[in-house]
């Protein structure tokens, strides 16, 4: 649909002066905020954070934990925000101004988390391990968006389809004890959603956003009734069990990064190759080619021989299969069984992460990791009983999307015809 | 000279229409074809079908002799035809490479596209046929008429050799029609053949060897350009005489209408598109605002008639302040405003002839009365216009989007002049339109000038600019670079400065405008 690519082209152009200013003036505010909520309400000025660095206590490789006085890391903190604030109203920093802008938010959650653990310990490598495992749906989630509108089929069905992939996986993987072919179920449920999606807008040509809806609501509804009627009666229909973690040998023993990214499940691995895969595929091989010049102007590609609706169909049946892929994650992947909506809106964050990384795989996992970590640290905070109400902090992944979308994102391109159905004359 | 390509009886029929009937066309080898005819006589149609967009109804094609049948572009590719379409087939975010391999890219072992290998094929074909361009380079960030030389370097790419250009010249300046034309020569030096779709008659006696004239869908005749003139050329596409010379009177300037100051207005992406403009138009002249598309001209029409924001400086209508005016303010001021894209801006479609005829006077009496419209008033004032405008329809309750491109023009004519007024706004009024349908308007706007109105029209179309114009005033990246007199100007002088180059940096043209438009 025309209006969905406009809306997201509109509101996330060039830099200008102006914008310059009005950045350089929420630095400052970042900074003015660290003093007003966090430096004036310490208690007791000698107190200090404990930031564990290691994962389990029988690691190999054991970092000592980090140990940070909280009012001068803090008013570092503050005192860097303000400098990057000045300089960036004065002089700007250009096209540096998003790297800029994420360092400062980055000081101003550290200072959040120095100023709630004052006087406690935190696990630091967990809140990393959290953030890669929230990850890996938001990801998978955000390629599977970019595969199906790199192709110009807007898919914003991808939280059906997961809801669906998380669903099958943990019923079929129950029902044959076999996690793997419980991943394939939930993969080829995901793809059966993708054909709909795909038969609706690519052959009938409908509206894409009302086809994904429908979709969605279907998944929800179907999902919650089986949910509700077989797997929360029958509890041997849903204990399709976890996959185990798997270390790599040599890499795991790398010190802080290693346990961390290296010693997970196999779903977490196959992300990474899908996303190194689809990085590469679609900017250096023909399908890539194909499959972008398909997403951005398919009739050149039509007069050029390359079939457009079959080219469309296979990036939206490939967009299913990783949103169900991303879905079995949550059941077989994490949980250990299937729960009403466990998929919590993971998937439109996806599409934000999508939209954040501008369409790009890469760009999509480092904004995956961004809302991950959000996700994170709500949990982890709440675990840490904080004076915020835990209510507020399970907002934080979807603040921390409303907010990049609402402007903070800088100059993004959607593909050019995404979501505008292809017409023969 | 060996016929390479030969269409024997094509006939294709769309619901209602016979858009191609029977249509006989042969192209030796090594010759420029023109296939001259108004828009809508079906040359494009044509064209599709030889391309394999389309499926004939009827009709066979040869190639060197041997029948062909052609279903999709590639099986096109294949016989060696190739298309430069109107609108580029060109993929903006894709480097030139990219465009020019996809469909058929080589790979390096492991199923990598070998970019480097095209670039070099690339250079090579720029070389053997002086078509310059950089292979790496952005195709978005490339001018126009660079834009069309990766058209054509994706048709030598594939090796065609019977190659289409499919109205080639509508979105150049001069200086690059000319320089096309060169390429289009060169081309056929070498053993390339060209089929040359045009409306515009001095290009095809310009360029072509041969001419076939198309007219609703039949071929009327062949000839060339010793044997025709644009005369018997437009008699031959619009069946009967045509009047190509405007009687144009002198005018008679009066007051001043229009004062632009200084003003700058930004686009769609907040970058700059009318840069620090000022111009002042009087009653009873024609300005003519030329420059290629995309140069401001969209963006100054819109925010003179309200549509736009104007982010600094000041426009004044009659000594009043209409800066930040609303349009309909604007409009009831005395403002007629042909829009540049008459589907989107002038017309509601879907609605009644009639309605679209009251739209910017339906509030008024006495097509209201309270919260009411008159229905009587509505029809009496349709039956009305329909018959003093000519528009070609059934009946004035038909909906707008019934009626063909020249009549739809016809209806916005009819609304924006059958009012006083004292400033029209035309920005491309011509566009699309028939030889018929482009007389008609043109003596309209002279009509309502020689009734003491302002005109700025505003036309990509240089020839249209330089008849109808007292003054010509030209943009370049959003700044008026020069004005000058209609008397003073030439098509080369004009092109010139529409391509940027610097007013100082010409001698000012000595020929008289007389002259260059009748060679």
């Amino acid at each position: 649909m025309a209006t969905t690519a406009t809306i997201y082209h509109r509101g996330m152009l060039a830099a200008s002066p102006r914008r310059q200013r009005i950045m350089g003036a929420a630095f400052l505010l970042f900074g003015v905020a660290i003093w007003l909520f966090f430096i004036r309400t310490v208690q007791n000025p000698n107190e200090v954070a404990r930031y564990a660095m290691t994962l389990n206590y029988e690691a190999e490789t054991k970092i000592p934990d980090w140990i940070v006085p909280v009012l001068p890391a803090m008013y570092i903190c503050m005192g860097i925000s303000f400098i990057l604030g000045i300089y960036q109203i004065a002089r700007g920093f250009k096209r540096w101004t998003n790297l800029a802008l994420g360092l400062v938010v980055a000081l101003f959650i550290f200072a959040f988390l120095t100023r709630e653990t004052a006087g406690a310990s935190i696990s630091l490598a967990g809140i990393f391990y959290l953030t890669l495992s929230s990850a890996v749906t938001l990801t998978m989630a955000a390629l599977s968006g970019i595969m199906s509108e790199r192709a110009g089929v807007v898919n914003i069905a991808i939280e059906g389809m997961m809801l669906m992939g998380a669903m099958t996986a943990a019923f079929i993987g129950s029902v044959t004890h076999s996690l793997w072919i419980g991943l394939i179920a939930g993969i080829a449920s995901g793809m059966l959603m993708a054909f709909i999606h795909g038969v609706l807008s690519i052959k009938y040509k409908t509206d894409q956003i009302i086809s994904g809806t429908v979709i969605n609501i279907f998944a929800t509804g179907l999902t919650s009734y089986i949910s509700t009627k077989f797997l929360q009666t029958y509890q041997y229909l849903n204990e399709p069990g976890v996959f185990e973690p798997i270390a790599i040998p040599g890499l795991v023993k790398i010190p802080f990064f290693g346990p961390i990214f290296f010693n997970n499940n196999i779903c977490v691995y196959i992300m990474f190759v899908v996303l190194i895969v689809l990085q590469i595929a679609l900017y250096n091989t023909r399908w890539g080619l194909r499959v972008r010049s398909v997403g951005e102007h398919p009739k050149a590609a039509d007069t050029l021989g390359i079939n457009v609706i079959r080219t469309r169909y296979m990036a939206v049946l490939l967009s299913g299969a990783m949103a169900g892929f991303a879905g079995s994650y949550f059941s077989i992947g994490s949980v250990g069984r299937f729960d009403n909506l466990m998929t919590g809106g993971r998937g439109f964050i996806g599409l934000a992460a999508m939209i954040f990384g501008n369409w790009n795989p890469l760009g999509g996992f480092g904004a995956g990791m961004l809302f991950g970590f959000a996700d994170a640290l709500g949990s982890k905070l709440t675990i840490l009983g904080s004076d915020i109400p835990t209510q507020f902090l399970l907002m934080a992944p979807y603040i921390a999307t409303m907010i990049v979308l609402a402007g903070v994102v800088g100059r993004t391109m959607a593909p050019a015809a995404d979501g505008v159905p292809y017409e023969k004359e | 000279m060996a016929t390479i390509l030969e269409l024997r009886g094509i006939t294709k029929r769309f619901p209602g229409v016979l858009a191609n009937d029977h249509i006989n066309l042969t192209l030796n080898q090594g010759e420029i074809h023109a296939l001259l005819g108004e828009n809508g006589a079906g040359k494009t149609t044509l064209m599709n079908i030889l391309y394999g967009l389309y499926q004939p109804d009827e009709g066979e094609i040869y190639v060197r002799g041997s029948q062909i049948t052609v279903h999709s572009p590639i099986d096109a590719i294949k016989a060696g035809i190739g298309m430069v379409h109107q609108h580029f087939m060109l993929i903006p975010v894709f480097t030139v490479t990219e465009n020019v391999m996809l469909g058929e890219e080589p790979l390096r072992p492991g199923g990598f596209l070998d970019r480097a290998q095209v670039a070099k094929t690339i250079t090579d074909i720029s070389a053997q046929y002086s078509l310059e361009v950089d292979p790496s380079a952005l195709v978005r960030d490339l001018p126009v008429g660079v834009q069309q030389r990766v058209e054509i370097i994706k048709l030598l790419y594939r090796k065609a050799d019977i190659l289409i250009f499919d109205e080639p010249t509508a979105v150049l300046t001069p200086q690059e029609v000319n320089e096309l034309f060169k390429i289009m020569h060169s081309l056929t030096d070498q053993g390339k053949s060209i089929i040359f779709i045009t409306h515009k008659l001095r290009e095809v006696l310009d360029v072509a060897d041969r001419i076939t004239v198309i007219r609703r869908g039949a071929v009327i005749g062949t000839t060339t350009p010793a044997e025709a003139n644009q005369n018997t050329l437009a008699a031959m596409m619009v069946g009967r005489e045509v009047d190509l010379e405007l009687d144009k009177s002198t005018p008679k300037v009066g007051e001043s209408v229009l004062e632009v100051k200084d003003v700058v207005i930004t686009d769609d992406l907040r970058e700059i598109a009318v840069d620090h403009v000022s111009f002042d138009l009087c009653s009873g002249e024609i300005l003519g605002i030329a420059g290629v598309q995309g140069n401001g001209q969209t963006e100054l029409v819109e925010a003179l008639t309200g549509l736009r924001e104007v982010a600094s400086g000041n426009i004044s209508l009659l000594n009043t302040d209409i800066t930040h005016a609303k349009p309909r303010k604007i409009t009831e001021l005395g403002t007629a405003h042909i829009p540049e894209d008459r589907q989107r801006d002038g017309l509601v479609l879907p609605f009644p002839i009639l309605d679209n005829l009251i739209l910017n006077t339906y509030y008024l009496h006495p097509f209201s009365k309270g919260v009411m419209l008159n229905q009587a008033a509505r029809f009496k004032e349709g039956e009305h216009l329909v018959k003093e405008f000519d528009i070609r329809t059934p009946s004035a309750l038909l909906p707008a989007s019934s009626l063909s491109g020249g009549n739809q023009q016809k209806v916005i004519i009819a609304r924006e002049l059958s009012r006083p007024i004292r400033l029209l706004v035309a920005s491309q009024p011509t566009r699309g339109l028939d030889v018929g349908s482009i007389e008609y308007i043109h003596k309209q706007i002279l009509a309502k000038r020689d009734t003491g109105t302002a005109v700025l029209l505003v036309s990509t179309e240089l020839d249209e600019i330089l008849e109808l114009s007292d003054r010509i005033a030209v943009m370049y990246r959003g700044k008026i670079v020069a004005v000058v007199s209609a008397e003073n100007a030439t098509k080369e002088y004009i092109g010139l400065l529409m391509a940027g180059v610097h007013p100082d940096q010409l001698e000012p043209p000595t020929q008289t405008r007389k002259a260059i438009t009748t060679f």
